[in-house]
């Protein structure tokens, strides 16, 4: 059974259609990527996914682990496991980095019925997991993503994914806005997570990153749909020839 | 002013003909109404030397002739109160005794658990007679003990007029004149119970006189009146409040708070108030219309003031530094939340008269629902406050669209080497930001909860350490349902 299954899912928002029937079906294990130009819908799949308000779902499902998924609530499904790296991570002001990653911890061992983290156990999480994703301890003490670069705050979501170690993570454009040596760190943190139990959906528009993270299947989305499907060499070929031909199918 | 006087005094005239004294003294509860006589029932009822009741008559003539002067300037909506038609005094009703928690409203005790109150205080809180491995009574009168060896005089201050008299027509109403407004000259004339408090030169009071209070917590509500002397050095932290949910008969309540700190001391004095806010329709819920002010009285000598603002279905308060004595501080920090139909019409006045004196004023207010939350703020400097500063800071916080925040600043500077610093916010808890948090697991309430904790985390931290975390839980507590 795969881990997510997406079957024929219709959206649309404000009346205008964006997802025109995508179908998508991840085991346990698996990298995906998605790939395609701006405006095609690949946000609006993964927001669908976490289960953003303000969108209408008009046929389709999504089963994530044999659940329906779009039963429930946004925060039941992050409690299950599912995590969005954001492509645009919301500033919240007068939150500090830290409050809020304890808050977020803490809300994930509950549901598992573990004790709250203790304050020294959260500290040694945070510093070693900071050190590999080449960090700042500093970081953390300012508010949530306020004042935070492009790539810090794309430091900061991979951060939060490697604490809170999903097993169905999206990470839509998480590349966008890292320099070359933050790529392969960032890219390192995702491996390091790569497992048997887990899977992932990576959306890029780099080719780049998929050396780095290397996937099982790469996919096209033009137009709201997938236009094609294939290997890692799919990227590459993308690179070379834009999606100047999907776009004329789609 | 001459007129309403001899109006006051024609009243007088006709309500002692009308009134003479003749309530019984044994019965456990005035009649309903305000007239002199029910004010010498208080006193009689308190055993009161004859200058109290003086003091007393005094606010309550003077009150008459404040009729109309029931502050309206306040962005408070209600309607008119009819101060004929409560009650004034009555004897304190002992709580029926519960044998265990299983007879207390499990809803109370729901907000007691998400508040984290340890369940020995669970039980004292709601009148559970409590086994012999806590004692409240021997706890309290240990601690009460230890700070009488000390030099601490705590004690209700119907005591003090017995065992102090000397401190309190010393210092009552030194700080807020009896004529100083509608509410609190009728406290003046009618207050029932509150608290004394003097540190005595040089000490550093030991503990938070909150532990003591608390365990202690009567049911004085109604028209309270605090004096808090500390004399010269000495430094005193005081918790007012609780942060389970108050429950009162009394609608009304108008309590008087009078600090006075003389050269080099420091009082810090904390509120919490959770009083009745009323139901989701805006049926119910206490009007609390209070008057706090502290007299930095000596040289360098510093009066902080922290609220919590949670409660009451209209808050009336503006709890006031004056800044008297040369290099002197005031700081005032406040969080007020509205939800539902709740108004708050709450801020402070910093009135520097002294040379250097500084303050400082953190407001914090939150406002869900349909209600209606105002800072209101005067800082005044004096012509002879050379090098005074003040620096304000108001945040205003909004939760949905249906709520109102307003913020009314005065500053009055009369002194050309004094520099005020002034700053305001407005922002609202956004869709993105909530969905944000319910991605990583929150739900709505713990979001809403982490955000504005966020929000207000810098007057939380200036609480007592224990009362902090309660604080945080009651903040969220006050905010449930607000969103979604
Ligand atoms: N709330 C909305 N109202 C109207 N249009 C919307 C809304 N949200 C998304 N859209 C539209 O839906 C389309 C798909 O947007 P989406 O963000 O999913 O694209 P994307 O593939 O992620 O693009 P990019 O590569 O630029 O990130 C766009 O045309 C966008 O303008
Ligand atoms: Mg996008």
């Amino acid at each position: 059974m795969a881990l997510i299954d997406i079957k024929d899912l219709h959206v649309s928002v404000q009346g205008k259609d964006i997802l025109k029937g995508i179908s998508l079906s991840i085991e346990a294990g698996e990298v995906h990527a998605i790939m395609g130009p701006n405006g095609t819908g690949k946000s609006t799949l993964s927001n669908i996914i976490a289960g953003r308000d303000g969108y209408d779902i008009k046929s389709g499902s999504v089963t994530y682990d044999g659940q329906d998924l779009l039963a429930m609530e946004p925060d039941v499904r992050a409690r299950a496991g599912v995590f969005l790296a954001f492509q645009y991570p919301v500033e919240i002001p007068g939150v500090s980095t830290s409050a809020f990653l304890k808050s977020a911890i803490n809300t994930k061992r509950r549901a598992e019925g573990k004790p709250e983290i203790d304050a020294m156990e959260f500290l040694k999480l945070v510093k070693a997991k900071n050190k590999a994703l080449g960090i700042p301890d500093d970081m953390i003490k300012r508010p949530l993503n306020v004042g935070f670069s492009g790539g810090e705050k794309k430091r900061a979501e991979v951060l939060q994914m490697t604490l809170l170690e999903p097993r169905f993570a999206v990470l839509d454009e998480t590349d966008s806005g890292l320099d070359i040596d933050a790529l392969k760190v960032v890219s390192d943190g995702v491996n390091a997570l790569r497992g048997a139990t887990r899977a992932f959906l990576v959306i890029t528009h780099y080719q780049r990153l998929l050396n780095y993270i290397v996937p099982d299947h790469v996919h096209v989305m033009a137009g709201g749909r997938i236009v094609k499907s294939g290997g890692k060499d799919l990227a590459h070929e993308l690179e070379a020839e834009g999606y100047a031909k999907y776009l004329a199918a789609a | 002013m001459a007129a309403s006087t001899q109006t006051a005094a024609a009243v007088r005239e006709v309500e002692a003909y009308k009134y003479g004294f003749v309530t019984d003294i044994e019965s456990d509860r005035a009649p309903k109404g305000l007239s002199e006589d029910i004010v010498r029932f208080i006193s009689a009822k308190k055993n009161e030397p004859a200058w109290m009741l003086e003091w007393r008559l005094k606010a309550y003539r003077t009150w008459l002739t404040l009729a109309d002067d029931e502050p309206a300037w306040a962005k408070l909506h209600y309607p008119k109160i009819d101060y004929q038609e409560s009650y004034y005094y009555a004897a304190p009703k002992q709580k029926p005794k519960l044998n265990s928690l299983d007879e207390v409203d499990p809803q109370l005790l729901e907000t007691y658990k998400k508040l984290g109150i340890p369940l020995q205080e669970q039980q004292i809180l709601s009148g559970v007679a409590v086994d012999a491995v806590f004692d409240s009574v021997s706890v309290a009168t240990t601690y009460k003990k230890k700070l009488q060896e000390m030099g601490v005089i705590f004690c209700p201050i119907s005591e003090a007029v017995q065992t102090h008299p000397e401190l309190v027509q010393k210092y009552l109403g030194s700080v807020v004149p009896v004529a100083d407004n509608f509410f609190a000259t009728l406290n003046s004339a009618v207050f029932t119970d509150g608290s004394f408090v003097y540190i005595p030169k040089g000490l550093r009071c030991p503990m938070e006189l909150s532990t003591y209070f608390r365990i202690n917590e009567k049911n004085t509500g109604q028209f309270e009146r605090t004096l808090i002397i500390a004399d010269e050095g000495s430094y005193v932290s005081y918790l007012e409040g609780c942060t389970a949910p108050q429950r009162d008969e009394n609608q009304l309540h108008a309590a008087v708070v009078e600090l006075i700190a003389l050269d080099d001391a420091e009082i810090k004095y904390s509120t919490v108030q959770n009083w009745y806010p009323g139901d989701k329709d805006g049926k119910g819920g206490i009007y609390n219309f209070v008057t706090k002010r502290g007299a930095c009285r000596g040289k360098n000598s510093k009066i902080m003031w922290t609220q919590v603002e949670t409660g009451s279905a209209i808050t009336w308060k503006y709890p006031s530094c004056i800044l008297q004595g040369d290099n002197s501080v005031g700081e005032f920090y406040s969080v007020a939340i509205t939800n539902n139909h709740q108004q708050a019409d709450t801020g402070t006045k910093m009135i520097h008269l002294g040379k250097n004196t500084r303050s400082k004023i953190i407001s914090k207010g939150i406002s869900a629902g349909k209600s209606s939350n105002t800072y209101r703020g005067l800082v005044r400097i004096q012509g002879k406050a050379d090098g005074a500063r003040n620096y304000t800071q108001c945040d205003s916080l909004l939760i949905g669209h249906t709520c109102g925040a307003h913020t009314v600043p005065y500053i009055e500077n009369r002194n050309p080497t004094a520099q005020t610093e002034h700053e305001a916010t407005t922002s609202k808890i956004s869709e993105d930001q909530l969905f944000y948090c319910l991605q990583r697991g929150m739900n709505t309430e713990e979001a809403v909860s982490l955000i504005v904790n966020g929000f207000c985390k810098e007057v939380l931290q200036t609480l007592p350490m224990e009362f902090a975390v309660e604080a945080q839980k009651l903040v969220a507590i006050s905010l449930e349902g607000s969103v979604g």
